[in-house]
């Protein structure tokens, strides 16, 4: 079984910084992996290593085994990768249905079908699929934002703290919605500031501290321990 | 009160449509590129000396010809961009800025070059106003540049709401980087918006020229309202410009209109000021202008 | 020996008029170099100055303003004064503008200048222009007239030079660099960028009005298309990214090199064509040769540009870069100096 995802030995940042030293991850078919870790650890810059934003210096991304390090973004869009970023993550001059319309963009096929299996997927957002996505709430922005990035059956969906800045009732949602994404059969690698409650739903997570892996482990183990309890379960995150 | 709509309103709104035409442009790269493309009116002044030469050359009609004129100046725009802009995609605004004022001179210097700088007309003879409903006049030719400029906004509108490249040049203007991380070829929309905006540009010009002449001076001379209008409406939303445009038609218009005692309230000579008055205004009060488009 | 003569004033002209651009290229420097303010009415300042120039200094007129009878220092210096009132006011309202809408409002600026030295013309004579201008020095023989108002020219632009210079090295030049650079530290340590910018394009817009009040002396006449516009300022601007902008020896440069380019590229587009037109060649007639001399000019205006384009390509930082002036050693241990070194 070919992983999806492989981070081996990433060393790179912006421009002649060095954020990231010697990072090893990886992701399986049908998990959800997630990152956590204090402020300025390099998770979001981990996650964009892969989409291509970051100077990788050393080390090699594999996308089900291809060699993606350094692609572009537009390139690794193609390949199979949906990224959400954590904000400014949806058109807001474009209505709900052209956003869903856009994430299907580099396919020629016609995105209707799969347009309404989004629907499906979040239904609240059917019946606004032709209001301007800047009128929508916060939460309901969120769905607009990872419906577009499902429209195309990913291999593997990069979500960059897809709660940030959400109430703790969208909060939940989110965190509920991801996890029927994945039992529908996306393949997740997410960021969250919300730590203990993402290890929650996930298959396996990754600490990182200042841009090194630091402990890795299911999300049940994660949680149980009591060192990464301690860094920062226990304080949590203020609202 | 017919006087006034007569001489002062539908030339208005015909000058309106005609800075409309233009500003729509200048939004769209504005909006697209980032940067305000200074050549934008000479874009316009090479599309109407292009519809000049093929009227000469066939002597059809110069609605019959502009699609070909547009056709060549797009080709054109896209290969100046090819030379002059795309070095320049990812460095700061103002060296597109600076290109974009050297590429303006060079424009209207060919133009000069080949065409030589006398006034010349797209059409001769003398059109007969019709007359409606005893009072009401209005020249053939004006009814053919308002009808035609609804005929090609509504193609716009078109375009950018119902194609797969219009949304994408939508969701582009709206926000460059997600639309290079959903995939979105950038430089296809890129391209798509350059033949856009000097399509239009080049009916702007075509229009312009039928209603008065042609002259290697018209396009700088729109410059100024064309970004006016832009401003206005609100600078990166092309529906901003098309209301931006008429709104300082009609008021250029207007303003030679004797509203207080018998003497135009603004010497005829100064309404190219009225435009700029409005875009300073804009630019102090509301820079994002009316429907709030991109702001700095 | 006449051919040498006819060269030696033709090179005395050639100076001339390329200190005059210097000095409208300084200028810009003050407000682009400096600043980083994109004024495109370089043309307005300089017809401002020009027209101050001369209404101030003709003899009477029944057709504009006139017969003030100003000593000509005194007028030049009113010609300053009056381009750095009305940069006051434009700068008051657009300074705050990013670079394209400051562009395109200066532009407007120079246009709507451009109306009002047309339709004003009970002051200004419209379209037909005020002649007659007294000039520096005319009443000395040949060629010391020419001489003496060359050196005049050389002379403002060395004092021009040195005063910037100075106030590049003082406290005044730093916070102009560190403004351009870095606006928002600039801003966090206290400057006052508003007021900089605003001073900035006064002064450098009071250079243009000087510069324009030597043209209006060297042409002794002056109508509201003096030297093309849109031309004029377009040649100040390649003239100082060619020389090296931020850099006012790059500006001096470029002003002289640019000019020398402009005006030479006539005569030998001149001489082309009477060449081509000759007896021996007779490939053109001369009818044809006039007509292709007035295309030609065009032509050069596009290679103008094209030198522009790919100096902005290959080599944007001109032919002189910038460098950095040491600050002034009693000032080395200025804490409040919000820039140093590159």
């Amino acid at each position: 079984m070919t992983r999806v995802l492989e981070l081996d030995g990433i060393h790179g940042g912006y421009g002649e910084t060095e954020i990231l030293h010697d990072i090893n991850m990886h992701v399986d078919p049908g998990e959800i992996v997630v990152i956590v870790g204090p402020n300025g650890a390099g998770k979001s810059t981990a996650m964009k290593a892969v989409f291509g934003l970051l100077n990788i210096r050393k080390g090699a991304i594999r996308l089900q085994g291809a060699d993606i390090t350094n692609t572009p973004p537009q390139q690794v869009v193609r390949e199979g990768v949906a990224f959400v970023p954590q904000s400014a993550n949806v058109f807001v001059s474009l209505s709900v249905e052209e956003n869903l319309e856009m994430g299907a963009y580099v396919s020629s096929a016609d995105p209707g079908p799969r347009v309404e299996e989004i629907f499906q997927l979040f239904p609240p957002l059917r019946e606004k699929r032709r209001q301007p996505t800047g009128s929508l709430s916060g939460g309901q922005r969120q769905m607009v934002a990872m419906g577009k990035a499902l429209m195309l059956h990913p291999k593997i969906l990069l979500l960059d703290e897809p709660t940030a800045g959400l109430s703790p009732k969208y909060r939940g949602e989110i965190f509920q919605i991801v996890r029927d994404i994945n039992a529908a059969g996306a393949t997740i690698l997410m960021v969250e500031q919300n730590a203990k409650q993402a290890l929650r739903i996930a298959h396996r997570g990754y600490v990182l501290v200042d841009g090194e892996n630091r402990y890795t482990g299911t999300g049940a183990e994660l949680i149980a321990d009591d060192e990464v309890a301690r860094m920062f379960l226990g304080g949590g995150r203020t609202t | 009160m017919m006087e006034f709509l007569n001489f002062y309103l539908v030339p208005g709104v015909v000058l309106g449509c005609i800075y409309a035409l233009g500003a729509i442009g200048i939004s769209l790269t504005f909006g697209i590129l980032r940067f305000s493309n200074f050549a934008h009116g000479e874009t316009m002044t090479l599309g109407v000396y292009f519809t000049l030469s093929l009227i000469h050359l066939t002597g059809l009609h110069p609605l019959a010809v502009m699609p070909i004129s547009m056709a060549l100046t797009a080709a054109a725009v896209l290969g100046m961009d090819r030379a002059f802009f795309k070095p320049f995609r990812n460095s700061p605004t103002i060296m597109l800025v600076i290109a974009s004022f050297g590429l303006m001179l060079m424009i209207r210097s060919v133009i000069q070059f080949f065409w030589g700088v006398q006034l010349q007309a797209l059409q001769t003879g003398i059109q007969r106003p019709w007359v409606l409903l005893e009072s009401f006049r209005i020249l053939p030719k004006h009814v053919l540049i308002i009808g035609a400029t609804v005929v090609l906004m509504m193609a716009v509108h078109l375009l950018l709401t119902r194609t797969k490249i219009g949304k994408a040049m939508r969701a582009t203007s709206d926000n460059p980087e997600l639309a290079a991380l959903t995939g979105i070829d950038t430089e296809l929309v890129v391209k798509a918006t350059w033949i856009m905006g000097a399509s239009l540009a080049v009916a702007a010009g075509v229009f312009l020229a039928l209603d008065t002449h042609v002259e290697t001076m018209m396009g700088f001379k729109l410059l100024l309202p064309m970004f006016a209008a832009a401003i206005l409406g609100g600078i990166g939303k092309p529906y901003g410009a098309v209301i931006g445009g008429l709104v300082i038609g009609i008021a250029e218009e207007i303003s030679a209109y004797p509203w207080i005692g018998t003497e135009p309230l603004l010497p005829p000579g100064y309404k190219a000021g009225v435009a700029f008055a409005i875009m300073v205004a804009m630019l102090i009060w509301r820079p994002q202008g009316l429907l709030r488009g991109r702001q700095f | 020996m006449e051919q040498y003569y006819g060269l030696f004033i033709y090179g005395l002209s050639l100076l001339t008029m390329g200190g005059i651009y210097a000095v409208l290229t300084l200028g810009l420097n003050v407000q682009w170099g400096f600043t980083g303010l994109f004024n495109a009415g370089i043309a307005g300042f300089l017809a401002v100055g020009a027209y101050v120039q001369a209404i101030l200094t003709t003899p009477i007129s029944r057709d504009h303003l006139g017969a003030y009878n100003v000593p000509i220092p005194l007028a030049m210096l009113a010609a300053m004064v009056v381009s750095a009132a009305v940069a006051w006011a434009i700068a008051k309202i657009c300074i705050r503008l990013r670079s394209d809408y400051l562009a395109i409002a200066t532009i407007g600026i120079a246009e709507i200048l451009r109306l009002v030295f047309k339709n004003e013309i009970w002051a200004t004579n419209g379209p037909r222009g005020v002649s007659q201008i007294p000039k520096a020095f005319e009443t000395l023989p040949q060629p010391w007239n020419t001489l003496a108002f060359l050196a005049m020219v050389l002379g403002i632009v060395a004092v021009i030079y040195l005063a910037l210079e100075k106030a590049r090295a003082a406290p005044w030049g730093r916070v102009m660099t560190a403004i351009r650079e870095n606006e928002t530290a600039a801003s966090a340590a206290g400057k006052n960028i508003e007021a900089f910018r605003l001073e900035s394009f006064v002064i450098g817009s009071a250079l243009m009005g000087l510069a324009g009040a030597l043209l209006a002396q060297y042409l002794k006449q002056i109508d509201p298309q003096v030297s093309d516009p849109l031309t004029a300022t377009f040649l100040v601007w390649v003239m100082l990214i060619a020389g090296g902008s931020a850099n006012n020896r790059g500006a001096i440069l470029g002003a002289m090199l640019l000019w020398v380019v402009w005006s030479g590229s006539e005569i030998v587009s001149q001489r082309f064509l009477s060449l081509l037109s000759s007896d021996w060649l007779g490939i053109l007639t001369i009818t044809e040769a006039g007509e292709w001399s007035i295309r030609f000019a065009y032509l050069r205006v596009f290679i103008i540009g094209l030198i522009l384009q790919i100096i902005l390509q290959k080599r944007p930082q001109g032919v002189l870069p910038e460098k950095r002036p040491k600050p002034h050693p009693r000032l080395r241990g200025d804490a409040t100096a919000a820039s140093q070194g590159d």
